[in-house]
């Protein structure tokens, strides 16, 4: 068995090695997927994606490219497994997690992370190490599942607006949770884009203008009038606190894609992205 | 109904509808020709309260459409707070808000316009319903504080948040003083005929005293106290047996106080004066603010101590007595805490059990009357036979504090008499249990 294994294995052994100075800057990313105790990994040479499922109806990806990695090397053309998503974010911040006051802030006070992966089977090893400290954690690997293809293709895309997060944070904050469903209207006329809640003590809708400052795109073909199950939103509120700006695509079929872009602490890009079912047919009014 | 808040006025409405939802479950707003009222009453209907924003507060304020009937609704207290939830957001982002009640879509429409061009809509449901006024008058109240919120906020700050009780009264020199209030106290203080249901003993006593000076009004005899709890937000009014002169003469009145906190807090955000009308026990106290652009009054039933039951009648006599000295009366002293615990949770049961039948439906109109009737309730006397075989309790004490009456009834009554200082331990003790 992989665990009673007592040969050290070489470093040719892996078939998933990176590196990473700063752990934050992978926990961070992970954090705003985590809605859903398991995570599935898909490893490229182009660097990781990491996916969770709720529902069938929803589906979270966050991409951490190979670039944001201070050393990342693949062996194989792919490499999945699953695995425990509050495991591995407990493990990452074994250290804390809390952002290191300026004033320590010197070299070596951020936790640096070595990851390693032999392959099917075999656990995922995380060297951890802050201030000579090193921790070694081996957290087991799941059989990976097959995850959903929302089959979201650009070319399908009906209206896509960016919006600078800013405006949309206080309004997932807001929502009202007696509401079973948030209603997305897409519009190249008025009310252009509109959120809207269904709750107990009445409904209430938000209003973006297309010339708001807040837009930084609008590109609306046809009027949308799309419903999404309110409790498989709310989760992306994690990933929109974190981003500077979202893009809200709605396809063909009334297929929602939120695209978020998150500036890690090192100023680079990463995103992170959810995908969510129309709740029901909205007949056109 | 249509109006228009823009500016700061916006927060302004919302720290209203906050320090509103402190009380009621369910909001009253009425257009009327003389500004928008917004009126609240709590589930116990002992305390009321209401705030009336001139015409003028409003960029634009149309009562009624033309050729409609002027109406008013009921909402709950909970959607309409949803609306103004974060002050800091109002502050930030929100323009103008503009608040109108349709018939048609029988739907209270409030919009709120912000940064960026957003505009949210909320449109809630609500309810017809008849006018809700609490009968009460101020110029009728004998005695008045006034002072701006400010001073009283100032005042309160220091004491920490866990206290349950704040004692505020008119000492020597017509000194407004608060203090912490302890129900074991080595002197005679204010408070020797009241004690706070939970009278866990503070190491400390924070004592605030604030000169006449400090006030616009002061319109009080000195002598008079009132006890804050502040945790319950309860305010009592009672006599202070330091001026034994006065005791008999003086008003001495239990108020629950239970927005103190919501109004103190708008006044002085609003930069307030805050004036405190009071009158004789059973009364209702009325704590209000005034400015050109609206007023707000809070009003809250005050228990009768003089209508409660003979036991009572009785204590207040014995104390009513020229004492020699505090060592003097400390069982008795301890006796009438206990009463005057019992009648407030009896208070409390009553006010629900009364207006139970009304339920939650509004009521044309509701009173605030005095004199509440303390209620005949049967278990106290089950409780005072069990004390009776207990030789150091009196009869009437009622469950929780008996507790502490019999367990030191057991330990000191073969070598202390009571009427020495165990009442201190007794208080102890508790205040740890």
């Amino acid at each position: 068995m992989p665990l009673l294994t007592q040969r050290i294995p070489d470093e040719n052994d892996y078939c998933l090695v990176a590196s990473l100075d700063n752990v934050r800057n992978l926990s961070t990313i992970l954090k705003a997927i985590h809605f859903r105790e398991h995570a599935t990994c898909f490893a490229t040479k182009n660097g990781i994606k990491v996916t969770v499922e709720n529902a069938k109806c929803v589906q979270a990806n966050a991409f951490i490219q190979a670039g944001i990695f201070q050393e990342f090397r693949v062996q194989e053309e792919s490499v999945t497994f699953r695995i425990n998503l509050t495991v591995l974010l407990d493990c990452l911040s074994i250290f804390g997690s809390s952002p290191v006051p300026v004033f320590v802030s010197i070299a070596g006070t951020f936790t640096a992370l070595r990851m390693c992966y032999q392959g099917y089977g075999y656990p995922l090893m995380l060297f951890l190490e802050e201030g000579g400290v090193v921790t070694v954690c081996k957290i087991n690997t799941q059989e990976p599942e097959e995850t959903l293809d929302f089959d979201f293709c650009s070319t399908n895309v009906i209206n896509k607006i960016i919006l600078q997060s800013e405006g949309l944070r206080e309004a997932f904050s807001e929502l009202d949770m007696t509401s079973e469903v948030l209603q997305i209207t897409m519009s190249p006329d008025k009310p252009y884009f509109r959120l809207s809640t269904f709750g107990n003590a009445g409904s209430s809708h938000l209003d973006y203008p297309k010339d708001s400052d807040l837009m930084e795109l609008f590109h609306c073909n046809e009027t949308q009038v799309n419903r999404y199950k309110i409790s498989l939103l709310k989760p992306s509120t994690k990933a929109l606190v974190l981003s500077c700006k979202v893009s809200i695509r709605t396809d063909n079929r009334g297929f929602l894609s939120l695209q978020y872009m998150i500036r890690n602490e090192d100023g680079q890009i990463c995103f992170v992205e959810y995908y969510c079912c129309p709740d029901e047919e909205v007949p056109d009014s | 109904m249509k109006c228009l808040v823009t500016g700061s006025n916006v927060k302004v409405l919302g720290k209203a509808v906050h320090s509103l939802s402190r009380i009621g479950d369910e909001l009253y707003l009425e257009p009327l020709e003389d500004g928008l009222s917004l009126r609240t009453v709590n589930s116990s209907r002992s305390a009321y309260a209401c705030f009336l924003f001139a015409p003028l507060f409003f960029q634009q304020y149309q009562a009624a459409t033309p050729g409609q009937d002027q109406l008013r609704c009921k909402i709950l207290m909970k959607s309409f707070l949803s609306v103004f939830r974060s002050l800091a957001m109002l502050e930030k982002t929100v323009e103008k808000c503009c608040i109108s009640l349709n018939d048609r879509s029988s739907r209270l429409v409030v919009q709120l316009h912000c940064k960026y061009g957003v505009r949210k809509t909320h449109n809630l449901s609500f309810q017809d319903c008849e006018s809700l006024q609490a009968v009460f008058d101020p110029a009728l109240c004998p005695h008045v504080l006034r002072a701006p919120a400010r001073v009283l906020v100032e005042a309160v700050l220091p004491f920490p948040p866990a206290l349950a009780e704040v004692t505020l009264g008119i000492g020597h020199g017509r000194r407004v003083i608060l203090r912490s209030y302890q129900e074991e106290e080595a002197e005679p203080g204010f408070l020797l005929l009241l004690s706070p249901p939970d009278s866990a003993i503070k190491a400390m006593v924070t004592e605030m005293s604030i000169g006449e000076e400090d006030f616009q009004q002061l319109q009080a005899q000195e002598g008079v106290a009132i006890t804050f709890c502040l945790k319950e937000f309860r305010v009592r009014f009672l006599p202070c047996t330091h001026c034994p002169v006065h005791l008999s003469s003086l008003p001495s009145l239990h108020a629950l106080l239970l927005p103190c906190q919501g109004l103190l807090s708008f006044a002085e955000s609003a930069n307030l004066s805050l004036s405190i009308h009071f009158d004789a026990p059973g009364r209702p106290a009325i704590f209000a603010i005034e400015d050109s652009l609206l007023d707000g009054h809070f009003v809250l039933a005050t228990l009768s101590e003089s209508d409660s039951h003979p036991q009572t009648l009785h204590a207040q006599e014995e104390l009513q007595r020229p004492e020699p000295g505090p060592q003097a009366h400390s069982t008795p002293h301890l006796d009438l805490d206990d009463f005057a615990v019992d009648d407030m949770d009896s208070y409390m049961i009553a006010m629900e059990t009364t207006t139970g039948s009304e339920g939650s439906r509004a009521l044309p109109s509701i009173s605030l009357s005095p004199g509440l009737q303390r209620p005949c309730s049967s278990s106290p006397h089950s409780e005072e036979e069990d004390d009776d075989m207990e030789p150091s309790t009196v009869p009437g004490t009622p469950p929780p504090k008996k507790f502490r009456s019999l367990f030191f009834g057991s330990i000191l009554a073969p070598a202390h008499s009571p009427q020495g200082p165990s009442p201190v331990l007794a208080e102890d003790s508790e205040g740890e249990g």
